[in-house]
């Protein structure tokens, strides 16, 4: 399985403008979400609009970093030749305490201890000299 | 206007999944069903003046209607892709009724043909959304396994929904599969024991209760009901149809367990005027078995978040009371690529022309139907009827 990791680099965002400020703070170790300046509904993925009343006037915003895990698998194959070496990875969404809901990852826990609901973090994994992913631990 | 009774399906072809291409390719596969869907409806290709194909997930294109039309010399005056993941060819049938209806043309080839198989997903995947790739993929969401294993842990949290009651559904399906001689995975049935034995994949989804990748496809004629009194076949009615969608990862659904099935099923009931009880059997797409526990549900065949019980309670075989996935689902049948939502198309067809040979299920009038794409992203239900 390591030869194949080898051959395939593990998926890595492939960044835009719109999104660049996300994972911009992320590097600094912040986690920012864009909120609407006119409904005041927050955002997540990153949009040039806002996905409820379609205004352009969105602002970047600091949140806690504090949600729950919504749901979460134990992949015990990897679902991508990259992640190979990440086994067991436990993929998750995790519902902000803001209200978006993120794929993400939770880290320091073992699979056996994961309850859906449970209350977590967020923890910044800096993966290579560029990339910051956005993962979370528990609380 | 409704599109109850305008149109039917009066033919259809299926290949029997393989594992393997064995040599041929999507168009080539396109091509011979529909050849044997054209005959079996009782016409000449030059009959043929609409067409809607789904892209092939091995051969990715765009142009790619135009690039069927060229494979197949065909001169249609209605022609498009039906992009709906798991869903396409479900909303092949009211997509062609409408433009028929519409007088755009007479009678549509609805045909899909794929040679898909796992390795190719890992060394050519097919592009799928930037946003995805992005936010979702980094992290191991890539695929259907996450994020079907995520909705059944959410469902088995709020509803007490067990792995067993999952596991009946690939066990029910596998006696069908049994009796389908065109089943991938039709030689041996299988216990509650064996699909919860089997390799854990994603938790809390194991190696049985997930589809396999095929190389296969299929094709149906749809014309009107007028031209359809014709038919060699017993034609069958397309008597309500109903269509939703709203996220495209799971991760931005909003609500994991109470999908799309729902709204999409309540528009085809409605505009069919039938009732749940006049159902004789139901073809849900399953790509895993919380596909179908969750589309039971969502369909309305019984309150929410009792889906796992129903199945336990329920014999989902061909001659069980509740008839479902008679051909054995893709979970026995295979997924052959982008044709996998093909098979419950057909099968519901098959049954309702009286052909389902030795699992045809007794008497049948009126099945339902749904197609089912991404991750619970894309959902079409159909209702099928012999009677306009
Ligand atoms: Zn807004």
């Amino acid at each position: 399985m390591s030869n194949q990791a080898t051959a395939f680099p593990r998926p890595v965002p492939a960044i835009t403008d719109v999104s660049r400020p996300y994972w911009q703070a992320a590097r600094e170790h912040r986690l920012e979400l864009q909120r609407c300046d006119d409904c005041n509904e927050w955002i997540f993925y990153p949009r040039q609009v806002c996905s409820e009343c379609l205004s352009s006037a969105l602002s970047w915003r600091q949140v806690s970093g504090l949600g729950t895990v919504y749901s979460y698998t134990v992949m015990h194959v990897p679902p991508h030749p990259g992640l190979a070496d990440d086994l067991p990875l436990i993929v998750a969404v995790v519902k902000l305490d803001e209200g978006p809901q993120l794929t993400t990852n939770i880290v320091g826990c073992e699979p056996e201890n994961m309850v859906v609901d449970m209350p977590v973090t967020v923890y910044f994994d800096d993966i290579d000299e560029s990339i910051t992913l956005v993962k979370f631990k528990p609380l | 206007m409704s599109l109850r009774g305008k149109a039917a399906i009066t033919g259809y072809a299926e290949m029997a999944p393989q594992k393997k291409p064995e040599g041929k390719t999507s168009l080539g596969i396109m091509a011979e069903m529909a050849r044997e869907a054209i005959a079996d409806a009782g016409l000449e290709k030059s009959e043929i003046d609409g067409l809607l194909t789904a892209c092939s997930l091995s051969d990715f294109s765009m142009l790619w209607p135009s690039a069927v039309v060229e494979y197949l010399h065909l001169k249609p005056r209605y022609f498009d892709q039906v992009e709906l993941g798991g869903a396409s060819s479900a909303g092949m049938v009211w997509r062609a009724a409408a433009a028929i209806e519409a007088g755009m043309c007479n009678t549509v080839l609805c045909v899909v043909g794929d040679t898909w198989d796992s390795r190719l997903f890992m060394a050519k995947p097919p592009p799928f959304p930037a946003t995805e790739a992005e936010f979702d993929a980094p992290y191991g969401m890539v695929g259907a396994n996450p994020g079907y294993a995520l909705i059944a842990q959410r469902h088995m949290h709020e509803f007490g929904t067990t792995p067993e009651q999952l596991a009946k559904v690939a066990v029910d399906q596998r006696t069908n599969g049994c009796a389908n001689p065109q089943a991938l995975f039709g030689d041996k049935r299988i216990t509650i024991d064996d699909v919860l034995s089997s390799r854990m994949i994603a938790e809390p989804l194991h190696l049985l209760e997930i589809v396999s990748p095929a190389t296969g496809g299929g094709a149906f004629i749809v014309t009107s009901a007028d031209r359809a009194r014709h038919s060699p076949n017993r034609p069958v009615y397309l008597l309500g149809a109903g269509e939703a969608g709203e996220h495209s990862s799971i991760t931005r659904a909003p609500n994991m367990t109470h999908s799309l099935v729902k709204p999409a099923a309540d528009h085809a009931f409605a505009m069919a005027g039938v009732s749940r009880e006049q159902i004789d059997f139901i073809q849900p797409y399953d790509c895993y078995t919380i596909t179908v526990l969750v589309t039971i549900e969502d369909a309305g065949f019984c309150a929410k978040g009792a889906g796992g019980r129903f199945i336990e309670e329920h014999d989902l075989t061909w001659s069980g009371d509740f008839p479902c996935n008679t051909h054995g689902g893709q979970l026995s049948f295979g997924q052959p690529g982008m044709a996998g939502g093909m098979s419950h198309v057909i099968e519901g067809v098959r049954q309702l022309m009286g052909r389902g040979g030795e699992r045809q299920v007794d008497g049948a009038t009126i099945g339902y139907v749904n197609g089912n794409g991404g991750i619970m992203a894309e959902q079409c239900g159909l209702i099928l009827g012999v009677e306009a």
